[in-house]
C-alpha cells in the first residue's frame, strides 16, 4: 500500500511537470501571465516527489521484502540507520532521490525567483520541468523503485558491506544536491537564452544556486575522498578513477562558472561564455551520472551494469545538452557583450582563471573518455591513470594556485596600481619555502616541492585582500573568498606533504614483533576474533610509540556473510602533525600476520583544506542571501555595489 | 562569434554521443583471452606421477580427437569441486587429460580416491614449467585442444556445472 502510494505520487508529479512545460510554451508564445499557476504547480510537484521518497524510506525502514528493491538491497539484520540509507544506496532509490531534490529545487525557484523578469522566470521554470520530466520517465519506465515481488521472500539479499558506513548516508545526497543546484543554473541559462535577457539580474538570480551547488559538490568530493581513504584501506585519497572524475568534472565547471558569473553580475560582460559554462556544468553532472550508472567505464565503484538504463540516460543527455547547445548556437550572436575591460583588470584575471579551469576540465574529460575513443577507433585497449593526470593537470593547477593570489587584488575594468608590490611578503615566504625544501630534502620530487612553495606563498597571499582595510567591515562574500583561497593553500600543503613525506611499511609480523614506520615503532601485541551484528572479524592490537606518545590501534579484517565479502577496517590515529594509518590482512601459514602501516605527515590538511574551501563558499552564499533578503525591494544598481564580488 | 565557434560545442557533443552509443552497443569484453588460442600446444613430455596412470606427452593430444587438458593439483581447493564436473564431462565421452602441478604422489592418490578420477593420463609438472609454457598462471585452468593438437579455448578458473554445455560445444567445434 505504501509502495503503491509512492508510485501514484510519482505519476502525478510527472503529469504536473508535463503541464508546467506546456504552460511555458503557451506563455512564451501568447505572453499570457502564467507565473502564479506555474508557481503552484512547481510547489505541488515538489511535495508529491517528497511523498514518493518518504514512501520509499518507509518500506526500507519497515524491511518490506515484498518490494523488490528492498529485497535486493536490504536485510532485516542490518542496523536501522543503514536500512534507511539503503533506500538510496542503489540505482532506483538514488534516482528517486535525484528527482525529489530536482523537484524541490524547482519549487524553491518558483517561490524565490524575483530578480529575473517574468518571462525569463517562466522560461526557466519550463526548462526545469522538461529536465524533471525526463527523469520521471526514466524512473517510471526503466527503473521503478516500487516494483513488487510475489510471494514476498523471507529476507533480503543485504547490501555491499563497503557501503555500510556513515559516509554512504551523506555522500550521494550531498553530490545530488550539488548536481541539482547546477540544474537550476542550467534552466536559468536556457530560459535566458530563450528570452534573450542575459544580464546582471540573471547572474544575481543564478549566483546563489551556483554557490550552493559548488559548496555541496566541494563537500561531497572532500567527504568521498576521505571515505575512499579510510574505507578502502589503500592509504590514498584520490585515484583518478572514472567515478571520481565524474564528480570532479562538474566541480571544475562549477568553479569556473562561480567566477565568471561574478563578471556578469558586476560588469555585464562574458555573457555568452557564462551561459555556455552554465550549460556545461550541468552537462558534466549528467555525463557523470551516465558514466556511473551505465557502467560504461571500468571502475572500482561496482554499480550494476544495465544497457537499457544507460541508453535511456544517454538519450536524456543527448536531448538536453544537444538542445541547449543548439539554442546557444542560434542565440549567441544576439547577446551584446557588456562593458569592455583592459588586459590588467579583475575581468581579465577571471578570464585567465576560467581558461585554466577549462583546460584542466578538458584534460580530465579527455583522460576519462580517451580509452573509449581509442578502442572505438583502433580496437586497442588502454587505460589512463594517475601518471597522466598528475603530470598534465598538476602543473596547471599549481599555476592556477599561483594566480589565485593575484586575481582578487585587481580592480574591475583596469588596474593601474602596482599590485605585485602587495605580494612581497607572500612571495618571500614562497621563495623561503623553496629554499628550505632544496636544502632539507634535496631528493624531493618536483611537484611536491613546487606544491609546498606555492602553498606557502598562497597562504599569505590569500589574506592580502583583507589587509589595508577594516576586516570587520569587509563584506561576507570577501571573507568567503579569502577563506576559500586560504583553503586551497591548506589542501595543497596536505597533498604535497603526503606525496613527499609518507612512509610505508608492509610486512608480516609474529605477535610480539616490532615494526618501524616513519618515527613510529609499532608492536603487534595480539590478534583476537570479534563479531558485530552482521559480521565476524579478527582484530589486531597494535601498540605504537614515537617516544613521547603511546597509542593503541585496533585495525580489523572483517568478514560479512551476506553477500560474502571481506573488508579491511583500517585503524587511523590522527595527531597534529599527521596520521598513523594501519591495516591488518591475512595470516600466513607460519602464523604471522600481514600488516600495512603508513605514517602520513599532515595528510589531514587535504580534507581540512577542502572543508575550508566549502566554508568559504558557504560564507559567500550567506552574504549573497543576506543581501537578497534585505535588499529585495531595491533592485541592485549596477556594478558599484559589486565591487567586492 | 563566428558560426564555426558557435556550433563547435554541438558538433563535439554529437561526436561524444556517437562514441558512447558505440560503447553501449558493443560492451567491453572484460574476459582475458589466451594468445595461445589457435596455436599448437607447446612440445612437452611429462613423467607419470602415479604408478597406475601413464604420463602425458604433447603428442598424446594430437590423436585426431579433441581433448580437454586440465591443469590441477591436489592442494587446490576449487579443483575438488571441478573434478566432479570433469567426471560429468567424461560421462559425455570427453577425453580429459591432466597436468598435476607441484604435487606429491600420495596426496594426489588420496585426492583422486576421495573426489573421483576422470583423467586418462596425468603428467607431473613439479616446477610448473609446462604450466608456464601454456600461459597458465594458476590452478585450475583448462584447455580445449583439437585433434591436431591446436589450442582452441582456454578456461581460466574452475569449470563449474553451468559451463558444461559451453565446454561440450567448444569440444564439438574442435572436432
Amino acid at each position: 500500500m505504501i509502495a503503491e502510494a509512492g508510485l501514484a505520487a510519482l505519476w502525478l508529479a510527472a503529469a504536473l511537470a508535463a503541464l508546467q512545460f506546456v504552460l511555458m510554451l503557451v506563455a512564451l508564445r501568447s505572453g499570457a501571465d502564467v507565473r502564479r499557476a506555474m508557481r503552484s504547480i512547481a510547489v505541488v510537484q515538489g511535495v508529491l516527489t517528497l511523498i514518493a521518497f518518504a514512501a520509499l524510506l518507509t518500506v526500507f525502514a519497515l524491511s518490506d521484502m515484498s518490494v523488490a528493491l528492498v529485497f535486493e538491497n536490504s536485510n532485516s539484520a542490518k542496523p536501522f540507520i543503514y536500512k534507511v540509507a539503503g533506500a538510496w544506496g542503489n540505482h532506483e532509490g538514488s534516482m528517486l532521490m535525484w528527482v525529489t531534490i530536482l523537484a524541490i529545487a524547482g519549487a524553491f525557484v518558483a517561490l524565490l525567483a524575483h530578480r529575473t523578469s517574468e518571462r525569463t522566470t517562466v522560461a526557466a521554470l519550463g526548462a526545469q520541468a522538461v529536465l524533471a520530466l525526463g527523469f520521471y520517465a526514466f524512473l517510471l519506465i526503466a527503473s521503478n523503485p516500487f516494483a513488487r515481488l510475489w510471494p514476498a521472500p523471507p529476507d533480503g539479499q543485504g547490501l555491499n558491506p563497503l557501503l555500510q558506513d556513515p559516509g554512504l548516508a551523506f555522500h550521494p545526497p550531498t553530490l545530488y544536491l550539488g548536481y541539482v543546484g547546477l540544474s537550476v543554473a542550467f534552466s536559468f541559462a536556457v530560459g535566458a537564452l530563450l528570452t534573450g535577457e542575459v544580464d546582471s539580474r540573471l547572474a544575481r538570480a543564478m549566483r546563489p544556486w551556483v554557490l550552493g551547488a559548488w559548496v555541496l559538490l566541494t563537500l561531497g568530493i572532500t567527504a568521498g575522498s576521505y571515505w575512499a581513504y579510510y574505507e578502502l584501506g589503500w592509504g590514498g585519497y584520490w585515484f583518478w578513477d572514472p567515478v571520481e572524475n565524474a564528480s570532479l568534472m562538474p566541480w571544475l565547471a562549477a568553479t569556473a562558472l562561480l567566477h565568471s558569473i561574478n563578471v556578469l553580475a558586476a560588469r555585464g560582460a562574458l555573457k555568452a561564455w557564462t551561459m555556455m559554462l552554465a550549460v556545461i556544468a550541468f552537462s558534466m553532472s549528467m555525463v557523470g551520472t551516465f558514466l556511473v550508472r551505465s557502467g560504461i567505464l571500468t571502475s572500482v565503484h561496482a554499480f550494476a551494469i544495465d544497457p537499457e538504463r544507460g541508453t535511456f540516460l544517454l538519450a536524456l543527455l543527448a536531448i538536453y545538452v544537444g538542445a541547449a547547445f543548439a539554442l546557444f548556437a542560434i542565440r549567441a550572436p544576439a547577446l551584446k557583450e557588456g562593458a569592455p575591460f583592459e588586459l590588467v583588470s579583475r575581468e581579465a584575471g577571471l578570464v585567465i582563471n576560467n581558461l585554466l579551469l577549462s583546460v584542466i576540465l578538458g584534460i580530465v574529460f579527455v583522460g576519462t573518455l580517451y580509452p573509449l575513443f581509442v578502442e572505438a577507433v583502433s580496437g586497442e585497449k588502454i587505460s589512463v591513470g594517475a601518471p597522466y593526470f598528475d603530470a598534465v593537470a598538476g602543473p596547471l593547477a599549481l599555476l592556477l594556485a599561483l594566480l589565485v593570489g593575484i586575481g582578487p587584488l585587481l580592480a574591475w575594468r583596469r588596474e593601474r596600481r602596482p599590485v605585485l608590490k602587495r605580494l612581497k611578503v607572500p612571495a618571500l615566504l614562497g621563495i623561503s619555502m623553496l629554499a628550505i625544501t632544496i636544502v632539507a630534502w634535496p631528493g624531493m620530487h618536483i611537484l611536491p616541492r613546487l606544491g609546498l612553495t606555492v602553498a606557502a606563498y598562497l597562504a599569505a597571499a590569500s589574506i592580502v585582500p583583507l589587509i589595508g582595510r577594516n576586516p570587520l567591515r569587509a563584506p561576507l562574500a570577501t571573507w568567503g573568498m579569502v577563506v576559500a583561497h586560504f583553503g586551497i593553500a591548506v589542501a595543497l600543503v596536505g597533498m604535497a606533504a603526503n606525496a613527499a613525506f609518507t612512509s610505508e611499511t608492509l610486512a608480516v609480523a609474529q605477535p610480539g614483533e616490532i615494526l618501524n614506520v616513519g618515527p613510529w615503532s609499532v608492536q603487534l601485541a595480539g590478534v583476537t576474533p570479534t563479531a558485530g551484528k552482521n559480521w565476524t572479524a579478527i582484530e589486531a592490537e597494535l601498540r605504537a610509540s614515537d617516544g613521547p606518545r603511546l597509542v593503541t590501534l585496533n585495525p580489523e579484517s572483517r568478514y560479512y556473510p551476506d553477500p560474502p565479502t571481506e573488508t579491511n577496517e583500517s585503524a587511523i590515529r590522527t595527531f597534529w602533525n599527521g596520521q598513523l594509518y594501519t591495516v591488518v590482512g591475512k595470516q600466513d601459514p607460519s602464523g604471522a600476520w600481514q600488516l600495512r602501516l603508513w605514517w602520513k605527515p599532515f595528510v589531514t590538511l587535504i580534507w581540512a583544506g577542502g572543508a575550508l574551501i566549502a566554508i568559504g563558499g558557504a560564507l559567500a552564499l550567506l552574504g549573497r542571501l543576506w543581501r537578497l533578503v534585505w535588499r529585495r525591494r531595491t533592485p541592485a544598481q549596477g556594478w558599484r555595489r559589486e565591487r567586492y564580488a | 562569434m563566428s558560426r564555426a565557434v558557435r556550433f563547435a560545442p554541438l558538433a563535439l557533443l554529437v561526436l561524444i554521443i556517437a562514441a558512447l552509443v558505440w560503447r553501449l552497443a558493443t560492451p567491453a569484453d572484460t574476459n582475458v583471452h589466451s594468445t595461445l588460442e589457435g596455436k599448437p600446444v607447446p612440445v612437452f613430455s611429462l613423467a607419470p606421477i602415479l604408478p597406475d596412470k601413464p604420463g602425458l606427452d604433447s603428442s598424446d593430444l594430437a590423436t585426431g580427437q579433441p581433448h580437454l587438458l586440465n591443469i590441477f593439483a591436489s592442494w587446490c581447493v576449487p579443483c575438488v569441486t571441478e573434478v566432479k564436473v570433469l567426471e560429468t564431462l567424461k560421462g559425455h565421452g570427453v577425453r580429459v587429460e591432466g597436468i598435476a602441478v607441484r604435487d606429491r604422489a600420495a596426496d594426489l592418490a588420496d585426492f583422486l580416491a576421495q573426489n573421483g578420477d576422470p583423467y586418462e593420463r596425468i603428467g607431473s609438472d613439479p616446477q610448473s614449467q609446462v604450466q608456464i609454457s601454456l600461459g597458465s598462471s594458476g590452478v585450475p585452468e583448462s584447455f580445449v585442444v583439437d585433434g591436431k593438437g591446436v589450442i582452441r579455448y582456454q578456461q581460466i578458473g574452475a569449470i563449474d556445472a553451468a559451463d558444461v554445455p559451453m565446454i561440450l560445444s567448444r569440444l564439438e567445434q574442435a572436432r
